[in-house]
């Protein structure tokens, strides 16, 4: 075992898949001699040389279209998009080709493709460099959608991507990339994707919530004296509602919390799901954390955007006091 | 029948004042009058300054990322002065130089890289367009505003800055593929500085120039030496000329060095050579002005010591007028999001403070969970 941060375990998965399989290749910008803008890739161009790790033109969707040739032609591509406020040029080659490349082909072509994003906002950053567009991408039919909130999750689904035989986008939450560490394996292993991890738990209340609110959600249940359940869905497509039905039909509540504004959030599906199957086990109306519906603001003001413990702790007590 | 060529170009290269301050007196002079080039040297140096202070505020944690410009002062200072005052500047992030030219104030540019959008709010005479961060978007808009120039019938030109790595996006391609085939007349300005973040240039194009990339669109070209502002001068004025005569696009390729990090979030020295970083210095754009003037007489010892000083306070004083600026108001980003706030958003507004997003207060009784305010941030 070795004591890890996010961004560690992640470059300890990216080095043993391509030890495992030559058909591991990244690509992207500055992933390079750099090690990526956040270190990710760090080491990696020196391990594995320039043909496996290589440094692209100043082009995401070019980026992105290439790898789906890669992938198309047998290798697994793990192209880099800097930060999520870039990923708009990728957005056609996404969403127009790898995610319907396999129906449109009837399983004739394939893309296993896992396409690694930093995510979300609360590190000073610029603008387009803090937003949780997520919810996009779950919408789009054709992607896997993965979102790990801790290093040993990180790696185990990271090398699950890695191995699927379809696209992923797998969104790294850059707020906790060095936030705090974790035992992780220094063995390779695999998370299935698609399957929550109950963080802690309770009998008086569910919450959800993924990446980087996981952290905000921990810490308002710290505070109160309540017996909360809180569910990471690590993966949000395919999302495990299982997981989120046997809580909520014990507990009878439910909060949900992400940093991606609230309307068309990935938060309004798990209201849905919850009303289509506890809605006779249900003591309060669902209720959402989440950003607002507004441009994610510049830094000065970002803290007042995104969900923190206080807002949390809030929706907590309104939902146990309904 | 014997294979003939279809097309054969070539691509001008302009030097006014060289590396050593050597002056072609043919091509420059009348170019920049004397008095005119000791303000620009002025301007050149404070933009310099404030990247300084700039790196300074952003180690102690008083600024976010920020992008130093050192190195390419004469780039968009050259072309912000070269054009009209009434024709559009659309930068990328490194033309702070011929922004503040133009007239925008020093603490607009620190606002933004302090994480306030109010450092956006360009007054609308400056005919600015705000810092673009995604890269290679900008030019297209560049394309659009000289065509709303050309529709009223104005002479109105617009001139967009870019990296080298920007001509590797799509967005790029489009912009100058529009703007060439629609008589679009839009200068495109690219800084190429070798580096985009750690990439370094031949990446991006495997073409001797770039400049050439503009003959395939059949777009004039030409290229310039980035760090002589008599250059950058007169391929601007020779792009404009074209543009408001025959309402053409125009590529001017500068070349230019990042004599710093990408950003205050980068470390140059991963990547690259400090030998070559050393070899750029000695291209300074400011080194060889002030020597062009002080070989002139027009520049001295004490003229320099008191530009210092005047750089000094005036850059202090443009981040003492951005750091006492109020905290921004909390409702400010509902309240800029359309020109009328929908009804459910000024309810997300109007509760933040006091109860969960959006829902109704009336369900939930003697619920309402009052906490302090938060301080600002």
């Amino acid at each position: 075992m070795a004591n890890l941060t996010l961004v560690q375990a992640i470059n300890l998965a990216l080095i043993q898949e391509m030890e495992r399989d030559e058909r591991v290749l990244i690509l992207g910008e500055d992933v390079g001699l750099n090690g990526g803008v956040f270190r990710v890739t760090e080491g990696l161009h020196k391990r594995f040389g320039g043909k496996r790790v290589v440094d692209t033109p100043l082009a995401e969707s070019g980026i992105i279209g290439a790898s789906i040739g890669l992938a198309m032609a047998g290798l697994r591509p793990v192209p880099e998009i800097q930060f999520e406020g870039f990923l708009g040029p990728a957005y056609d080659q996404i969403c127009s080709h790898a995610a319907r490349m396999r129906t449109r082909t009837r399983g004739a072509m394939t893309v296993p493709l896992t396409i690694r994003i930093p995510v979300g906002g609360g590190i000073h950053a610029p603008e387009l460099h803090s937003d949780s567009p997520e919810s996009i991408y779950i919408h789009q039919p054709g992607i896997k959608v993965v979102m790990p909130s801790s290093p040993y999750d990180a790696k185990g689904l990271l090398i699950s991507a890695i191995r699927d035989p379809d696209p992923v986008m797998f969104f790294e939450p850059k707020r906790i990339y060095r936030a705090f560490r974790e035992e992780v394996p220094e063995d390779e292993y695999t998370l299935p994707l698609g399957k929550a991890r109950v963080v802690c738990e309770g009998n008086e209340m569910t919450m959800v919530s993924w990446g980087a609110s996981v952290v905000q959600c921990m810490q308002a249940i710290e505070r109160g004296g309540r017996s909360i359940e809180l569910i990471d869905l690590r993966t949000l497509y395919p999302f495990d509602m299982d997981a989120v039905e046997a809580s909520v039909k014990k507990t009878g509540r439910c909060v949900i919390v992400h940093e991606a504004p609230k309307t068309c959030g990935f938060g309004a599906e798990i209201a849905a799901r919850i009303m289509e199957r506890c809605f006779l086990y249900l003591e309060s109306p669902v209720q959402r954390v989440a950003g607002f519906d507004t441009i994610m603001p510049y830094y000065k003001l970002e803290l007042d955007y995104m969900p923190d413990a206080d807002r949390i702790a809030r929706a907590i007590e309104e939902t146990a006091a309904y | 029948m014997p294979i003939k060529s279809a097309f054969t170009t070539t691509i001008d290269h302009v030097s006014i004042l060289d590396v050593n301050a050597n002056f072609d007196e043919k091509l420059g002079a009348g170019l920049i009058p004397d008095a005119d080039l000791v303000r620009l040297y002025e301007h050149m140096c404070i933009c310099r300054h404030l990247d300084e202070v700039a790196f300074k505020l952003q180690r102690s944690g008083r600024m976010g990322t920020f992008p130093q410009n050192m190195g390419q002062e004469a780039t968009s200072m050259g072309a912000a002065y070269a054009l009209d005052k009434t024709d559009w500047l659309v930068p990328c992030y490194r033309e702070n130089a011929g922004l503040f030219w133009r007239g925008l104030s020093m603490e607009m540019i620190l606002l933004h890289w302090m994480g306030d959008e109010r450092g956006n709010a360009i007054p609308r005479e400056l005919y600015c367009m705000p810092l673009a961060i995604p890269i290679g978007t900008q030019m297209l808009h560049a394309t659009g505003l000289a065509w709303a120039a050309k529709y009223r019938g104005e002479k109105r030109l617009a001139c967009t800055f870019f990296g080298d790595g920007a001509t590797s996006e799509g967005d790029f391609h489009e912009a100058m593929n529009f703007a060439a085939n629609l008589d679009i007349p839009v200068i495109f300005f690219c800084q190429n500085n070798f580096w985009a973040i750690s990439v370094p240039g031949k990446i991006q194009c495997s073409a001797p120039t770039v400049a050439q990339r503009a003959v395939a669109y059949g777009m004039d070209t030409i290229q310039c030496d980035g760090n002589d502002i008599f250059s950058v001068v007169y391929c601007v004025r020779k792009a404009a000329a074209l543009a408001r005569e025959k309402g053409r696009p125009f590529f001017i390729e500068a070349v230019t060095y990042r004599l710093g990090d990408h950003t205050t979030a980068d470390d140059a020295r991963r990547y690259r050579d400090q030998a070559e970083v050393d070899a750029w210095k000695t291209r300074d754009p400011i080194l060889r002005i002030r020597k062009f003037l002080t070989t002139r007489g027009f520049w001295d010892d004490t003229k320099e010591a008191a530009l210092a000083e005047r750089a000094e306070r005036d850059v202090a004083a443009a981040v003492e007028r951005a750091e006492s600026i109020a905290p921004p108001n909390r409702d400010d980003f509902f309240n800029n999001m359309y020109a009328t706030i929908p009804p459910d958003l000024a309810l997300q507004r109007d509760t933040m403070q006091t109860h969960g997003i959006g829902q109704d207060p009336s369900q939930i009784d003697g619920a309402v969970i009052e906490l302090p305010a938060k301080t600002s941030h």
